[in-house]
């Protein structure tokens, strides 16, 4: 346990033929991007009063809630019914009112439905109140697209940079491609969608992005190292080298993420189990997706001064 | 690589020792006054408290500028008998229309109006362009630089009168803050139903002190006689009275108003007190104007209209108006903290009890000290010794992590703490990318000191990039988010940071000396 490893992820020298699955693997992350551009527009994502604007207040009771009590006591300010759900545990209630026609309409629609809790179910207490007016939800969506679009623009910005055109495509384009996909996981399990959850989104962004300069990095050293190999099988090898490493990263993060989504609390589960999702597509599509593109736009390309001699390794001699 | 001098060594011990007692002021407290003792503080939605988005009402402000142009243009003609048809203010164009009834004397009308413009703008420029139209109509619009001038100005003092009332309610470590071109932020720790801070902040609170024109009549369906208006009485019967629009004295010139009960009736009443310039004026007009009735006026609404019964020359005076006692505390907090420049809406509220905080603040501690023990364990697991190596590096990121956001006195919220526990995927990250790299290096065939040599170079080439792809986002993230998210941001980045230093210096050290000291034949990796 102190000194040796107990055991490796992954075997070394592994051989698989990841470029084998490139046609299946773009088909499959295809469908699953097309759905969720389908599910995003119906059902669309829930979302959350940050973007959609509207109040929610959280209500603690003593004991199990009685939903009967409070949607009668609420009936005067024109709830509707579905409007009041219960949130984690029987004692919590949430409260939703949709957006008010004036800014200040919202603030006396808040102090209505306070002071009716509060007049009329015993121990009622207003443990949260989120009110946001239809001027700043819409602004805080635009600035949640700013901050996505940018920050893509940026990580293609640095990926040219760093590497070739092919590299920052292909990386862009399957972060394009994990994004949809977490708007689908979204839409699908009707996870609100709000201001974290665009925190997540551009976490897993990050993560994501984080995984595919590792391969790309690999595959980069590779393609001067072994002047003659072919683009795929040197593909292939850059994921295989780096194998040990893409699993251990994902594995870690995943499970330093998992307690978050059992233990994390209602506000927050949400949040992580977005993250887990996203580990498992920003993962996989490092190997099935962006490896693949980059073999599809690079193959005439990156390897147009090839030469015909097996270059020689990089220097192994220890500097003292 | 794997070589220290002495000097670095310690220098990297060092900033680790500094980060520990950096991070101390965060459990202990202070021991000496004049030590700075900086520590993390809990965002609203971990301490609990009330946040409120308030945007100031941009459009009362050029009303109220254009209000004043059209008085001030037209005492501009007065003296040269210059007569007009109209004199309107056209807010949707920022500008004052005037049409004169003798168009000759256009001439001798923008000659009136000259001095009207002032050039105390930037680089002299004018706050205010006279234009003749072709039909002989003269426009006098608000330059954009003004306004914005104006604009920011307004927000500036709305922020000050906002704290004084806020800091007359007693809330403790309120903060005001300015957002954008028009909005404020107040965080009001500890305030679970900020009902009456709103209250308190939803009134202009300019007050005024008018005549009462006894002669016209206020009744339903009457227009009110030029420089006349109808303003609503407190009375349940909605009776309204002529006050007119002449300002006699402006609450501007109160110096002092307290709540206070009356002798004789025991009613809720509020004492004023007025500077000299207010007393003077108030003494002359409650002289000239002894059996009248006198309006008090707040936002345009009447509060109170005595009969004055004799002059009042102190200089200070008392408002009853069926007062409770809430209510007269309220209306002279708004007094002494005086009138806010436009009006204050709440567009955005996010109010959070204590006890949700607490249960955030547990959920979060048990998730982030899981997540940090699985961790611990995966890297011990996989990579032995090189794992412990790792850990203890996670370790010191954490104190570090704790110190920057101390030093930086940065809000921990909790998306920020979800950060913290991704901050320590990423930081394990470089380790696991390094303990690969040199094993890598050690099947090629290569002897210890070399793998560990060419695994930290090679490795730290990819650690580079993939994390600064990954901190450009979350600058984006700081700059375009707002809130907890913005807390998040904060941690990542940091984290970011501080890992960086954690794997490829920290790390490298205990490395090196532990090669030194064990000179093994084979790594243990």
């Amino acid at each position: 346990m102190f000194i040796k490893p107990k055991m490796r992820l992954a075997p070394d020298n592994t051989t698989f033929k990841f470029m084998n699955g490139r046609i299946a693997g773009l088909v499959v992350s295809a469908i699953l991007s097309t759905a969720s551009v389908v599910l995003f527009f119906t059902p669309g994502l829930n979302l959350g009063i940050d973007f959609s604007g509207g109040i929610v207040m959280e209500v603690r009771t003593d004991g199990p809630a009685d939903f009967q009590k409070i949607r009668g006591a609420l009936a005067g300010e024109h709830i509707p019914d579905q409007g009041v759900q219960r949130f984690g545990d029987d004692s919590t209630v949430l409260i939703r009112l949709p957006t008010q026609p004036t800014e200040a309409g919202t603030q006396i629609a808040v102090s209505k439905v306070r002071s009716a809790l509060e007049s009329s179910i015993q121990g009622a207490k207003i443990v949260r109140v989120d009110a946001v007016g239809a001027s700043v939800s819409s602004e805080l969506f635009r600035n949640g697209l700013y901050a996505l679009g940018i920050s893509l623009l940026m990580i293609l910005a640095y990926i040219w940079f760093r590497f070739e055109w092919q590299f920052a495509v292909g990386a862009v384009v399957t972060l394009i491609l994990d994004v949809t996909k977490a708007i689908g996981f979204l839409a699908l399990t009707r996870i609100e969608f709000d201001l974290v959850m665009v925190a997540a989104i551009l976490t897993i962004l990050g993560y994501s992005t984080n995984d595919k300069v590792v391969v790309y990095d690999r595959v980069r050293e590779n393609l001067r190292k072994y002047k003659v190999m072919p683009l795929r099988d040197l593909i292939d090898l850059s994921i295989n080298e780096t194998l040990n490493r893409t699993l251990g990263t994902s594995m870690t993060v995943f499970l330093a993420c998992l307690p978050l989504a059992v233990f994390g609390g209602a506000s927050i589960s949400g949040f992580a189990w977005v993250m887990l999702f996203g580990i498992v597509v920003g993962t996989s599509s490092s190997i099935f997706i962006a490896a693949p593109i980059l073999l599809f736009l690079g193959e005439k390309r990156l390897r147009r001064d090839t030469v015909a001699v097996e270059a020689p390794e990089a220097s192994a001699v220890p500097r003292p | 690589m794997m070589y220290f001098s002495r000097l670095k060594a310690a220098a990297i011990l060092g900033v680790c020792l500094f980060g520990l007692l950096l991070s101390l002021p965060n459990v202990l407290p202070a021991p000496v006054s004049w030590l700075p003792w900086r520590t993390v503080h809990l965002g609203l939605d971990l301490k609990g408290g009330s946040y409120l988005l308030m945007e100031v009402d941009m459009r009362a402000v050029v009303k109220e500028r254009l209000d004043s142009l059209v008085d001030a243009v037209r005492q501009a003609l007065r003296p040269g008998a210059i007569f007009y048809q109209t004199v309107e203010a056209q807010l949707d164009q920022n500008r004052v229309l005037l049409r004169l009834r003798d168009p000759a004397k256009t001439d001798a009308a923008l000659a009136a109006l000259g001095p009207l413009v002032q050039r105390d703008g930037p680089n002299n420029a004018a706050d205010l362009d006279i234009e003749t139209a072709s039909d002989g109509a003269i426009t006098l619009t608000l330059s954009p630089v003004a306004l914005n001038a104006r604009a920011s100005a307004a927000v500036q003092q709305s922020i000050e009168i906002v704290r004084r009332r806020i800091d007359e309610t007693g809330v403790v470590d309120p903060q005001i803050t300015r957002q954008g071109d028009s909005r404020i932020v107040v965080q009001l720790p500890g305030i679970e139903d900020p009902n009456r801070i709103k209250q308190l902040l939803g009134k202009t609170a300019h007050m005024t002190f008018r005549l009462v024109d006894e002669t016209a009549n206020a009744n339903a369906g009457a227009s009110p006689p030029p420089g006349v208006e109808f303003l609503q009485m407190p009375d349940e019967r909605g009776g309204k009275i002529a006050v007119r629009k002449r300002v006699d004295v402006d609450g501007g010139d109160l110096t002092d108003a307290r709540a206070g009960t009356n002798g004789q009736t025991g009613e809720w009443v509020v004492n004023f007190k007025f500077n000299s310039n207010g007393a003077r004026r108030f003494a002359d007009i409650t002289r000239a104007n002894v059996n009248h009735r006198f309006a008090v006026v707040l936002d345009d609404k009447v509060i109170t209209a005595p009969v004055i019964r004799e002059p009042i020359t102190t200089g200070s005076g008392q408002i009853s108006g069926s007062f409770t006692a809430n209510s007269a505390n309220d209306l002279a907090v708004l007094l002494r903290a005086g009138a806010l420049p436009a009006p204050l809406t709440v567009v955005e509220e996010r109010t959070i009890g204590p006890e949700l905080g607490a249960d955030s603040i547990r959920a979060g501690a048990i998730s982030l000290l899981a997540g940090f023990l699985v961790v611990i364990a995966f890297m011990a697991f996989f990579y032995g010794l090189f794992g412990w190596f790792a850990n203890l590096c996670l370790i010191v990121n954490l104190v570090l992590m704790l110190a920057l956001m101390s030093l930086l006195e940065a809000t921990l919220t909790l998306p920020g703490m979800a950060g913290i526990l991704l901050t320590l995927g990423m930081a394990v990250d470089a380790n696991i990318l390094i303990n690969e790299r040199i094993r890598e290096e050690q099947r090629r065939g290569r002897p210890p000191l070399a793998a560990l040599e060419h695994g930290f170079q090679r490795a730290y080439a990819t650690i580079f990039d993939s994390n600064a792809a990954t901190f450009l986002s979350h600058v984006m993230l700081f700059v375009f988010g707002s809130g907890p998210v913005k807390g998040f941001a904060v941690t990542i980045t940091i984290g970011i940071a501080t890992s960086m230093f954690t794997a490829w210096m920290l790390t490298r050290l205990l490395v090196s000396q532990w090669y030194v000291t064990v000179r093994p034949k084979l790594l243990p990796v």
